[in-house]
């Protein structure tokens, strides 16, 4: 079917042989034709030589998640041909380097097989066995150019931007990608009946990944303390950090960084670390991946109990234990929610998109801060590693940040008495004092048992008093928090519910659904505590679809726990396998339980 | 560890630092560790050591993990604050409260177990940033809270109350800070007030991580003869001990010797132990020899104290990654971003 504007591309290489900018490249020049397009990555725990996927969805109509289809295959990786050449859709078109004919290979009826002697013609061109390599994969970028109808001059412009003072690579860049095109041209019908054309769908967006925008987010909010282990998927929103940090966060005049990255010899003092800065009045945060969760525990619950603000950032891979670190999944939902040992919940923030990564990163260290308790925000390798067509964020040079309550040392020196704990303004949340300021300020931060006044205590009524008031907080918080975007009719009996990644596959879901005459209301939850009005949500429907990704129906069991949400409503659909999930997924499940006489 | 505050009254003929503060306003609440515990001995020379020099009370910050040592900073200062943190745990904390703030004086109170089991992994790697900090560790060999453990830092052949006799190598933490690179390396006994107090005082002046290891002997669980962290107290029906407050009044020991001799002390059940002042011919300036001077030493059942390895040349950590003077918890959030246009222009290489 000839399509314009609506077509997925998928190329298969070798982690470490330079591919990535040669898609990078692919999925820039496509976007800056002003059309929507969505960049996912699949790639091995390895550094180099295993394979590696990245897969580029054209999409007109501006969707976000994958798209479970797949029409054009560059197989440049004779390790998993096999395999790649049975993922191409019927109807597809395979390419691969045809310097070695892989005639036996090609079993299918159903597709078109396209040969270009890539490594033949760059041997001829080019000298040296690395830059031969590279230009075999910037190459193929010609060729799905002119397969796609891709602007050439779109793309001399990116390489002239890339390589701004390294010229002798803009031309064998060129010279590379132009064997590719010419040869596409002179040997297949160009353009194929899948192909793109310009749009102005772009304009006012950008394409990011989550990991980038949270950084990018910390250093906007005034972090200056970050500390870390390094853990995949989450190392580059510290990388990030600190490249923004270079950047903005050193004087001019001394040199001197106004930030402090610590990589910290665990996970365990990373936490330690956010905590100390945090008690001393930075604003200080980690990012890290399941595993670091687990090992943070203890010192999470103390934050909790000791009331000491902290932004952790869980870039959630898949697990159980190391599991897959290269893979994505919603599965640190519950170990977060309640974390460490004794009557503990923490708050939590489900961004879907880098836009919000970058938001939610300036919100959590407000929220932080006002609440005195750790936040954690759950993206996911999905959000944290993929490149996103997301709006531009803007400043708002209005911006306050929300310290808190912190005394100041003249409202120290006023005050009669100085109490850590009270519950002074009745919202549960006490007032703070920072070490440094004013000898009254003072008081002994302990894990410990602890009055309201914070003396240490055995008494069952001062000890029940402390972790009571800590349950006014949680009411606070959940008033306080961001709000779900909920899409509401009285006439839709059923609902979809999900979080974070889970929303770009809903929204498509929801359209594809429409088109087959199944309407839904849906709600997209963007903290926990759950607010009333997903309360209220789940209350009006008949029927919710909770759709998460992880195998347990953690999303679920969390709002049976913190909203007794009737569970006989909630039906989940669980994906779970590692790679993201798509629109398909969603559409299938509803129209499943609809055939067994499910309300929709 | 119950919370009784101390009468705030004071003899007007007290003497008067500086700041023109008592020696009681740099007291914490009233110790609730056993009768004679020589920890209480080091808060009390801690309390001298930051009373004769000055220091605001509000700009100290008192940090520790978790154990008997460990709650101790509620005992000294009680007008500043204090982070009791989880076990092992306190030198992440503390590094990140030096990287908010590296213009408050940071004493962390450790023990045996907290540093050298639990907390090795923290301890050594405090020591690898040169973090600014006094870090004291009350050393007594003994798990005390959970009743009588040997901790890592047990010797060879010490006996516990019941079982068998340590087989294992001790940790000491005064090699292994000499070979990781610390600047400042100090041990003494808590016994010996007139040198610990000084070797407090310039840990607390020390640019960068100051290690005090004190031999503070458990009363209650190391106490016996055959161990070689004892005071060898004599207690009769000690076998009972489950609760604290049984434990009967021990006195404090003193002890005071010359420089260059080695000083047996003997302890009021008659056992001894030997501590070493520094040696004329030792060289705290040399990692290698001071090493060898330890080991050879060590080996011949003797406790080298005093300042033993010190280099002020070292960076600590914030000037080896280059921050800004003032503490970074102290800048004006406002200052920290480029602003809205920045944004634009960030976000340009995203298009």
């Amino acid at each position: 079917m000839a399509t314009i504007n609506d077509v997925v591309i998928k190329i298969a290489t070798v982690n470490g042989t330079g591919s990535a900018s040669a898609n990078g490249l692919l999925r820039k020049a496509i976007f800056r034709m002003g059309i929507p397009v969505v960049g996912k990555n699949y790639f091995p725990s390895n550094i180099q030589g295993l394979p590696t996927w990245y897969e580029i969805r054209v999409t007109g109509e501006g969707y976000q998640s994958r798209s479970g289809r797949l029409d054009i295959m560059v197989a440049m990786n004779a390790q998993t041909y096999v395999k790649d050449l049975g993922d191409v859709s019927p109807g597809g078109w395979l390419i691969y380097d045809s310097t070695w004919p892989r005639s036996k290979l090609i079993d299918r009826e159903d597709i078109t097989v396209l040969g270009v002697p890539l490594s033949r013609m760059c041997n001829e061109t080019f000298e040296g066995a690395r830059a031969r390599i590279l230009m075999k994969n910037i190459a193929y970028v010609g060729v799905v150019a002119a397969l796609l109808e891709i602007d050439l001059d779109i793309i001399t412009a990116l390489l002239e931007e890339t390589f701004a003072d390294k010229s002798h690579l803009i031309e064998s860049n060129m010279q590379a990608i132009r064997l590719g095109y010419d040869y596409a041209i002179e040997n297949f019908i160009c353009p194929l009946p899948k192909k793109v054309a310009a749009m102005d769908k772009t304009k006012g967006h950008i394409v990011i990944d989550g990991n980038t925008a949270a950084g990018l987010g910390c250093m906007y909010a005034g972090a200056t303390v970050g500390a870390w282990y390094p853990i995949t998927p989450s190392t580059s929103l510290m990388d990030a950090f600190r490249n923004f940090c270079g950047k903005y966060r050193v004087e001019p005049k001394t040199g001197k960084r106004t930030y402090c990255i610590i990589q910290a010899e665990d996970e365990l003092a990373a936490i330690g670390m956010v905590l100390g800065a945090s008690w001393n009045g930075a604003r200080s945060f980690t990012p890290t991946s399941g595993p670091g969760i687990s090992l943070m525990n203890e010192f999470i619950g103390y934050a909790y109990y000791a009331e000491i603000p902290a932004v952790i950032f869980d870039v959630q891979r898949t697990g159980p234990s190391t599991g897959m670190p290269t893979r994505t999944q919603q599965s640190d939902i519950l170990s977060c929610a309640y974390a460490s040992h004794g009557d503990t919940r923490h708050v939590l923030l489900f961004p879907a998109d880098p836009y919000e990564c970058f938001h939610m990163a300036v919100q959590s260290f407000d929220i932080a801060e006002r609440l005195q308790t750790p936040v954690m925000v759950l993206s996911d390798l999905d959000i944290g590693m993929n490149d996103w067509m997301i709006p531009e964020f803007e400043w708002d040079e209005s911006y306050v940040p929300d310290r808190g309550k912190i005394l100041s040392a003249d409202d120290l020196e006023h005050m009669e008495n100085f109490y850590r704990y009270l519950d002074v303004d009745g919202d549960g949340i006490p007032y703070r004092s920072l070490p440094g300021v004013h000898p009254k300020g003072s008081y002994f931060t302990r894990g410990s048992g602890h009055t309201k006044h914070g003396g240490y205590t055995e008494n069952p009524v001062d000890y029940q008093d402390v972790v009571d008031r800590l349950l006014v907080k949680w009411e606070t918080a959940r008033k306080t928090l961001p709000k779900p975007d909920i899409e509401y009719s009285k006439f839709n009996k059923a609902g979809l519910l999900t979080i974070g990644s889970g929303h770009a596959a809903c929204v498509e879901a929801l359209d594809r659904l429409r088109e087959q005459n199944v309407n839904l209301n849906y709600c997209r939850a963007k903290a926990f505590p759950f607010s009333d009005e997903i309360r209220q949500f789940i209350e009006d429907h008949e029927v919710i679809y909770v759709v998460e990704q992880n195998r347990d129906a953690q999303l679920r069991s969390l709002l049976i726990l913190d909203i007794e949400a009737d569970q006989s409503k909630l039906i989940s659909l669980l994906h779970y396998n590692g790679v993201p999930i798509n629109a398909g997924f969603v559409v299938d499940g509803v129209l499943a339980e609809i055939s067994k006489g499910r309300a929709a | 560890m119950t919370y009784i505050a101390k009468p705030k009254v004071a003899h007007p003929g007290l003497p008067r630092n500086k700041l023109g503060l008592t020696s009681r306003d740099y007291e914490g609440t009233v110790s609730t560790l056993c009768a004679g515990c020589g920890h209480d001995s080091v808060t009390t020379a801690i309390i001298q050591a930051v009373f004769e020099l000055n220091i605001e009370p509000h700009n100290l910050a008192k940090m520790s993990g978790i154990g008997c040592s460990s709650k101790t900073p509620a005992y000294f200062v009680s007008q500043s604050h204090g982070f009791n943190a989880v076990h092992g745990r306190m030198p992440s904390v503390t590094t990140g409260a030096n990287a908010a703030n590296r213009d408050l004086t940071y004493i962390g109170v450790s023990g045996d177990g907290d540093s050298l089991s639990i907390g090795l992994g923290q301890f050594v790697h405090a020591i690898r940033r040169n973090l600014n900090m006094c870090y004291i560790i009350e050393n007594n060999g003994v798990y005390g809270l959970t009743k009588g453990q040997f901790s890592a830092s047990a010797d060879i052949g010490s006996k516990p109350k019941k079982g068998m006799a340590n087989q294992q190598e001790p940790i000491d933490s005064v090699s292994t800070a000499l070979s990781l690179g610390a600047t400042y390396i100090a041990r003494s006994f808590s016994g010996d007030k007139e040198q610990l107090v000084p070797l407090i005082q310039g840990a607390l002046l020390h640019d960068g991580f100051a290690l005090v290891d004190v031999i503070s002997p458990c009363v209650t669980f190391n106490d016996h003869e055959g161990s070689t962290k004892s005071y060898a107290h004599t207690r009769q029906f000690y076998h009972q001990v489950v609760d604290m407050d049984y434990v009967p009044p021990a006195e404090e020991l003193k002890v005071a010797y010359d420089d260059g001799e080695a000083m047996p002390v003997e302890l009021h059940d008659g056992s001894k132990i030997v501590l070493r002042k520094m040696d004329k011919r030792y060289d705290p300036t040399s990692r290698a020899s001071s090493f060898k001077y330890l080991r050879d030493h060590f080996n011949r059942g003797e406790i080298t104290t005093g300042l033993l390895y010190l280099d002020e040349s070292r960076k600590e950590m914030h000037d080896l990654m280059g921050n800004v003077d003032t503490p970074l918890a102290r800048l004006p959030l406002e200052s920290l971003h480029p602003g809205a246009d920045e944004l634009r222009k960030i976000l340009k290489r995203y298009r």
